[in-house]
């Protein structure tokens, strides 16, 4: 089937699926950063986190890529030079790719968990304080595996999102889906074949993700009663 | 630090370029919008199989990256010998009437699923008043569902224009001199990655605010209805 090229490109499914999910972990992270330093009391926090937000969500996806990983060699090799080090470093695109997404959706993760953090009611924390939790444990224990519910919905149309973007790390010469359907295009001369049969991998995964983050939601929401509409 | 003389330099090709993003996202925008209209009509319908024929195109549309979908047309077509003998094929063998395809398609997609929304979103007692005056469908969607529909749809409309620009940064993979274009010449021209690419972003962020704001003025004028009163 394709050819002899579809174990190269279920490869690249797998690279593409890494390049994802690390990029989640970056964004997670970004995203409850950036979400703490909104709430906080801190004015040049705020400051900070909004101009992150602001300035991200202004710009595609794929000039930051290209800031990043041209930008980024440049850096790496001046600071060499500097070092003493003669040769040339290449930049390596799944790191740049996973900084660049991750950076990306970090931005859009942070409004996410800032609106899932606020719907929490503020007694629910309070009563942690009067319990003589520290700041820590009431984040951990009570804050948490409540916002979770609030944040699934956003959470999983920017996960959506982000599993779409990694597509562009075959600009910067990647080996995903998409770079590895393009040389098959090349070899074969059928170009329509390899990227439908990348178009129905993405489908997958998507069907896939949707179908998880049903369940997910549906575990936290064990216990809430959904309003009835007529 | 950034190198401003080239920045200035090479002003001209960038306001080229955002000539260019301009024309991209204009010319896709009317695309998408004139068929989303009426498939979001039919997505609203009762009868099963027109609501969900509709469902199944923005469902692979909107689980697919749009550089699949920009390759599948600008690369994918020319493998079939049909396409390149058709009449067609002077069109399809330019890059922009390629991009403008696809970038409609897309945003056509997510239109259609944004304005569907709001037309279900439509209060009952509305549709029922129509019906009791005895206007037919036809009559109800052009007075009745419609002008609502499409007022509401605006904020969500906003953020798709938006992610529409930001995609429109896809065209310099397939040679086009739009914004991230222009910004991939001047690096390869002054190999400068920064200034090349954080001038980019500064424009995309320029066009950004400058959408908000239309927007925001759109909305003022035409969700007046639905402003809080203070």
């Amino acid at each position: 089937m394709l050819h002899g090229f579809l174990p190269s490109i279920l490869q690249g499914g797998l690279v593409t699926l890494a390049v994802a999910l690390t990029s989640l972990v970056v964004a997670v992270l970004l995203g409850l950063l950036g979400a703490g330093m909104k709430l906080s009391k801190s004015r040049a926090l705020k400051a900070l986190a909004n101009v992150y937000t602001t300035v991200i969500r202004g710009v595609p996806d794929m000039v930051l890529m290209l800031l990043i990983f041209f930008g980024g060699q440049t850096i790496v090799n001046a600071a060499a030079q500097k070092a003493g080090y003669e040769g040339y470093i290449d930049i390596n695109p799944f790191i740049a790719g996973v900084i660049t997404i991750g950076f990306i959706f970090g931005a859009y993760l942070t409004e996410t968990f800032r609106g899932a953090i606020m719907a929490v009611p503020p007694g629910q924390r309070e009563a942690g304080i009067a319990y003589g939790m520290s700041n820590t444990q009431v984040f951990l224990r009570i804050v948490l595996p409540q916002m979770v519910r609030f944040a699934i919905p956003s959470f999983a149309n920017n996960w959506l999102v982000l599993v779409k973007s990694t597509a562009l790390v075959s600009v910067i010469g990647l080996g995903d889906m998409m770079q590895r359907a393009g040389l098959a295009a090349g070899a074969t001369r059928e170009p329509f074949t390899f990227y439908t049969a990348v178009a129905l991998l993405y489908l997958a995964i998507t069907t896939v993700s949707v179908l998880l983050l049903r369940q997910l939601e549906r575990r936290y929401s064990l216990g809430v009663k959904a309003a009835v509409l007529r | 630090m950034l190198n401003t003389e080239v920045m200035i330099e090479s002003l001209p090709v960038f306001f080229a370029g955002a000539l260019v993003t301009l024309k991209l996202l204009l010319v896709s925008l009317a695309i998408g919008l004139l068929f989303a209209i009426p498939l979001a009509v039919l997505r609203s319908s009762p009868v099963w199989w027109k609501s969900r024929s509709v469902w199944l195109f923005t469902y692979v549309i909107r689980g697919t990256p749009m550089l699949v979908q920009l390759f599948l047309i600008y690369y994918g077509l020319a493998q079939f010998e049909w396409m390149r003998q058709s009449v067609l094929w002077p069109w399809f063998s330019q890059a922009w009437f390629c991009a403008v395809l696809a970038f409609g398609i897309n945003t056509c997609a997510y239109t259609t699923e944004i304005i569907a929304g709001a037309i279900a979103a439509t209060s009952h007692g509305e549709v029922e008043a129509a019906r009791a005056m005895g206007m037919d469908t036809a009559t109800l969607y052009r007075r009745i569902l419609l002008p609502s529909a499409l007022r509401r749809a605006l904020p969500a409309y906003s953020n798709e224009v938006i992610m529409m620009l930001h995609g429109t940064s896809l065209a310099s993979i397939v040679t086009l001199a739009d914004i991230t274009g222009a910004a991939r010449e001047t690096n390869s021209k002054y190999y400068l990655p920064f200034e090349a690419f954080i001038t980019a972003a500064a424009f995309y962020l320029c066009l950004t605010f400058v959408l908000v704001g239309m927007f925001h003025l759109a909305e003022k004028r035409w969700l007046a209805h639905l402003a809080p009163r203070t």
